[in-house]
Order: structure tokens, then C-alpha cells, then sequence
């Protein structure tokens, strides 16, 4: 589909979210709490706020939440019943202020979950979800979406981007996939037809400082190298950069029961933890923190381009934000590049 | 803290420890945990204000203390933690130096760890005064807001055990909350999950956290779990007659003496 381009209004956004919500649908944004942002659902326009540069989480829980329910199972004399769940009843969802960053996220996150078995469940909660992206008109320290094929003003994996045309400036819409028309058809009077307009001096200067494709060629040979050990001493094994990232897709299985019933539930899981590896037989292969940090960095930038044909990355810079140690993955990215291997 | 780069540099030097925990300077502004092992990197060491991660939490990590005898930049809250993990038989003098960073930004050298407790025994450790006003309001909630109060800020909790990483005291080689034949507590991150978790930690900390704020610092979500332990120490302190981290006053919760003053336990 070729590209729409359309021009809302700044004080048409907050019309355009209450339309929304009045043709009851729900929609997740940013919403602040003790200071962080997360995709929650949102009441009111008024409780999102503006000029942020990323959320603190990113938007994959609309499709992997932290925890879901996969089935329901009950024991009795005659054996056991299994019942799943119903997969056609999650709910319309419109995410709404994802950066581009997130949005192109999603193609690398659906690649794990469509690998060898395609998720159902997965799939099917993301089929119901519209993306609202917002172009990066800020950046910070942390974001290096250009070194990862992805760019501030990226329309890639949202269904409308909206480009804010200077600090107090209207609105492009870039339209972009059939639901995304949908929305724009059904509020005509909301978005006028927009000339040739460049977005590009509106975005955030981000300058790449590495090529996806380089540093899956170093790290051929790499494993064995001692930078893991070297960046990996400080790294306190918690699962903070997985939980925040955006394409981190690993999960535990876990059964809550109550006596004779129960359910299976998918939980959040990540391979910073020792236990994410550790065998029955008590034999860990992955036994200390720098093979797990190793399998972090190989897994994005090697593992899943060779069988997935996508990079794991976004340049979204947010598990660099949320560690505790200071695990910065762009400085392990640049080392990497820099190595003389 | 040209002392202490110096002294780490000496350490090395001569051979009296293989490793210096410190802090140098991080991205974006940040510090962060430095391991030195070979005298020129000493150099890279600083000491700031920034310098607030609760170095301790690495002593008992095993990548880092089979190196061999380590020598830790310490300030009060990472001498009050040494304490604790001594009297848990954790570290021991044969296996760390402390080089104390005092209040004043001071290096103050010691001989062995009862010096450190001696040292550290000269400042209480006190809530301040945000947090015990927090506390105030907690305290004069009735139970069901109370309830409500704790259910909404621990809803965003997403398990990434941050917190337990973080904090010295959590170094078991394997959580309850690990724990899933049998399960002990839901390890799903939905209410009651999250509720149990972070009730079974504070209580495992009761009398001996030591209030470094490490957990909360830690928390990607800004989830004021510290209130829970703050919360534990006043109860402690009154309790208790005043506990802190001691090389031999026995612990806590698990210290049996058979003229205990309450008499269900007789």
C-alpha cells in the first residue's frame, strides 16, 4: 500500500483519542507512574503526556503479556480435562504513542513466535492490536535505532505515524496499512489531505555508530573472546534488560494449581538468569554471568539473523536505561566492532 | 580519593589481594562497579557522590570472589553490609579488605573487620525524613487502604528480580521464589504474585537489611519497595532494643535462647 499522507491538527489528536475511545476501544499509552512510563490503558487523553523521549516498557505486553493464562486443567476419577482458551475473545487495542523504534520491533518479536511453531495465541492478540506511531523528534545518549536499520521518522510496523511538525507544530499522518485507513476513514473530517511535506527536519539527529551486518561478521569469532568476561563482571544477573526490551521473547511455563484444578500459565522469562538454563541433573551450561551476557548479544546479533533472517535489536536504548550496573549494550556493541578479531 | 587509588594500587601490588572493587565512571553520566586487578587500572577508580550502587552485593558473587582475596571501597552502607555478611559467615578477614569511605569523604583504613563494626557502630541509621513521613501515613491507614495502597504500587512489578540482584543480603544460590516443585509462592507477576514476593522478601530481610536503599535504586519501574524494609527496621529497632549488623549478637530471626521473654516459644 503506497503512502497516505494526511495533516491533523495538534488540538485534533485529543478529538481523535476520545472518538476513539467512544467507538469503545480500548487504548494503550504511556502512563506515568513513580516517575516511569508504561503502556497502560488510558481513560483520557490528558493522562498521556508529550515530549518523552521512550517509555520505560516497552509495548510488547499488548501481545506477550508478563503473564497469560494458556489453559485450564481438572483431575478427577475419570482423568483429566483440559480446556484452552479462547483465543477469538481478546480485545481491539489501540496502541498509541509507540516510537518507531517499537514499532519495527514487533516484525522481529512476531519472527520468534512464527519460527518453528506458529503461536496462536500470540498471533491472535496481535491481529487485533492498530499501532499509532509517533516519529522521534528527541533522542538521547541511549538510542541508536540508526545503527540498527531503524530511523527516527521509521514508518516500518506502525499502521499510522504521526510526525509532529516542529515543537508546537500540526500533525502528518502517514498512513500505512488497511487498519490504519480504517481509522482515518471512519473520522474524515479529522485529517486533511497534506501536501509534499518533509518530515525529515523535524526528527531527532541519532548518528549510527555501528552496522548491524559488521558486528554479525566479528562475532563468527567471537565466543571464545574475553570481553564478554571483561563487560560482564559488573553485570548483576537480574532480568531487567530483557523485561524492558522490546524483542525478548523468552518465557517459563509455570502450573498454578488448587488441589484438583489449575492453569497453565506463560510467564516472563529471561536468559540473564542462572536458573533460565539450569538442568534437572543440577548441570548449569550456562554457569557463569558472561556466557549468559554472551547469549544476550549472540541471540540479537547472530542467532536470530542466521535462522530468523531479522536482527533482535531496535537501537531503543532502554535496557542500557533500566540496568542497575550499568550494562551498556551500545559500549559492548562498539567494543565488539572495534575488536581486532 | 588519590588515597584510595593509591591503596588499591599497593594491594595489588604486593599481592595482598587479587581484586579491588570500586567504582569507576559509566555512560551517560553514570558510575558503575569497577573489578581492578592489575595496579595501572587503580587509576580508573573514582569516588562521588554518584557512587551510591551497594558494592557489597558483589562480594558473594562467585565470578567475583574466586578471584581470590578482594578489597572493597566501602562506604557506611557497604561497611554495614560487610557486617552482616560476616556475621552470616559470608566474608570473613581472610578474604576481604575494607577500605572505609567515611561520611566526610575520608579513606579510613582497618585492620580487620571488628574495627569496621567498631567504625560503623558509631552511626545509627536512620530514616529520613521523606520516608518517615511516607511511613507515618502508611501507619495511620486503615487495613483496607493499606491493602489497596500496596496492591496498586506492587501491580507493576514485572519480576525481573532486580531488586534481590541488587541487594547483598539476597546472595542464596537459590530463591524461594525459584523454587517450583513444590511451588512456594506464584511465580506469575499478577497480584497475588507479586504481593507474596515481595512480602516474603521483606520478612527475609527483617534484621538484616541495613537500609542502603539498593533494591529501590535497582527497581526499572520505581516500585517503593524500600518502604517495606524501612517499615522492618523501625519495627525491629523497637522490638529489639536498637538491632544493627553485629559481628556477634547472633541473628535476628533465627536465634533460639531458651529465657526468651515470650513465652510461646518455651
Amino acid at each position: 500500500m503506497s503512502i497516505d499522507k494526511h495533516l491533523i491538527r495538534k488540538d485534533s489528536l485529543e478529538k481523535l483519542f476520545d472518538i476513539l475511545k467512544q467507538n469503545s476501544k480500548k487504548i494503550y499509552a504511556p502512563v506515568p507512574k513513580n516517575g516511569k512510563l508504561s503502556f497502560k490503558e488510558a481513560e483520557s487523553y490528558s493522562e498521556i503526556p508529550t515530549g518523552y523521549i521512550q517509555t520505560t516498557q516497552s509495548s510488547k505486553e499488548v501481545a506477550f503479556p508478563r503473564t497469560e493464562k494458556l489453559l485450564d486443567y481438572s483431575k478427577s476419577n475419570e482423568g483429566i480435562t483440559v480446556k484452552g482458551i479462547k483465543i477469538d475473545d481478546f480485545p481491539e487495542i489501540i496502541l498509541w504513542g509507540v516510537r518507531p523504534c517499537d514499532a519495527m520491533g514487533i516484525d522481529q518479536i512476531s519472527a520468534i513466535f512464527n519460527w518453528d511453531y506458529k503461536d496462536e495465541i500470540y498471533n491472535s492478540r496481535l491481529s487485533r492490536v492498530t499501532i499509532l506511531g509517533f516519529s522521534c523528534s528527541k533522542a538521547d545518549e541511549y538510542c541508536f535505532c540508526t545503527s540498527v536499520g531503524g530511523n527516527p521518522g521509521n514508518t516500518e510496523g506502525s499502521d499510522i505515524l504521526f510526525t509532529r511538525l516542529g515543537d508546537d507544530g500540526d500533525y502528518l499522518a502517514e498512513v500505512l496499512t488497511g487498519k490504519g485507513s480504517a481509522i482515518t476513514s471512519m473520522l474524515p473530517g479529522l485529517f486533511e489531505k497534506a501536501g509534499e511535506i518533509k518530515k525529515e527536519k523535524f526528527l531527532a539527529d541519532i548518528p549510527i555508530k555501528f552496522k548491524n551486518e559488521e558486528i554479525r561478521k566479528k562475532l563468527e569469532n567471537f565466543f571464545e573472546s574475553d570481553q564478554w568476561i571483561e563487560h560482564s563482571l559488573k553485570c548483576l544477573g537480574c532480568g531487567a534488560c530483557a523485561y524492558v526490551c522490546p524483542t525478548c521473547a523468552c518465557f517459563d511455563i509455570q502450573d498454578e494449581s488448587h488441589g484438583k484444578s489449575g492453569s497453565r500459565v506463560r510467564c516472563w522469562d529471561s536468559c540473564g538468569f542462572s536458573l533460565f538454563t539450569l538442568h534437572t541433573s543440577g548441570h548449569n551450561p550456562r554457569e557463569v554471568q558472561s556466557q549468559r551476557w554472551r547469549q544476550r548479544i549472540m541471540h540479537k546479533f547472530s542467532y536470530m539473523p542466521d535462522r530468523l533472517s531479522v536482527y533482535g535489536c531496535t537501537g531503543c536504548g532502554r535496557c542500557s536505561r533500566a540496568c542497575p550496573a550499568d550494562m551498556n549494550i551500545l559500549e559492548q556493541l562498539i567494543s565488539i566492532q572495534e575488536a581486532a578479531v | 580519593m588519590d588515597d584510595l587509588r593509591k591503596r588499591a594500587r599497593v594491594l595489588l601490588e604486593t599481592s595482598e589481594v587479587k581484586v579491588v572493587i570500586g567504582y569507576e565512571q559509566g555512560t551517560a553520566g553514570k558510575t558503575r562497579a569497577l573489578f581492578v586487578e592489575k595496579p595501572d587500572d587503580a587509576d580508573r577508580l573514582i569516588f562521588d557522590n554518584h557512587c551510591i550502587q551497594n558494592l557489597a552485593a558483589y562480594v558473594t558473587k562467585a565470578e567475583v570472589k574466586n578471584k581470590g582475596r578482594m578489597a572493597i571501597a566501602a562506604t557506611l552502607p557497604v561497611m554495614r553490609s560487610i557486617i552482616q555478611l560476616a556475621s552470616e559467615h559470608q566474608v570473613s578477614d581472610n578474604n576481604l579488605v575494607v577500605l572505609g569511605i567515611t561520611p566526610e569523604r575520608k579513606l579510613v583504613e582497618f585492620g580487620n573487620l571488628t574495627e569496621v563494626e567498631t567504625f560503623v557502630h558509631q552511626y545509627e541509621i536512620e530514616i529520613d525524613t521523606t520516608y518517615r513521613e511516607k511511613l507515618d501515613r502508611l501507619d495511620k491507614m486503615a487495613p483496607s487502604e493499606r491493602w489497596k495502597f500496596w496492591i496498586d504500587e506492587l501491580s507493576p512489578c514485572f519480576k525481573c528480580y532486580a531488586c534481590r540482584a541488587a541487594c547483598p543480603m539476597c546472595y542464596c544460590s537459590r530463591c524461594t521464589v525459584d523454587f517450583n516443585q513444590p511451588q512456594w509462592i506464584p511465580v506469575p507477576s499478577h497480584e497475588l504474585g507479586n504481593l507474596e514476593w515481595h512480602i516474603m522478601r521483606a520478612v527475609h530481610l527483617t534484621g538484616r537489611c541495613i537500609d542502603c536503599d539498593a533494591c529501590y535504586n535497582a527497581c526499572p519501574l520505581g516500585i517503593p519497595l524500600n518502604l517495606l524494609t524501612k517499615k522492618m527496621i523501625e519495627d525491629v529497632r523497637a522490638n529489639f532494643e536498637g538491632y544493627q549488623p553485629s559481628l556477634n549478637r547472633g541473628h535476628l530471626m533465627s536465634t533460639y535462647k531458651p529465657d526468651d521473654k515470650e513465652n510461646f516459644i518455651q
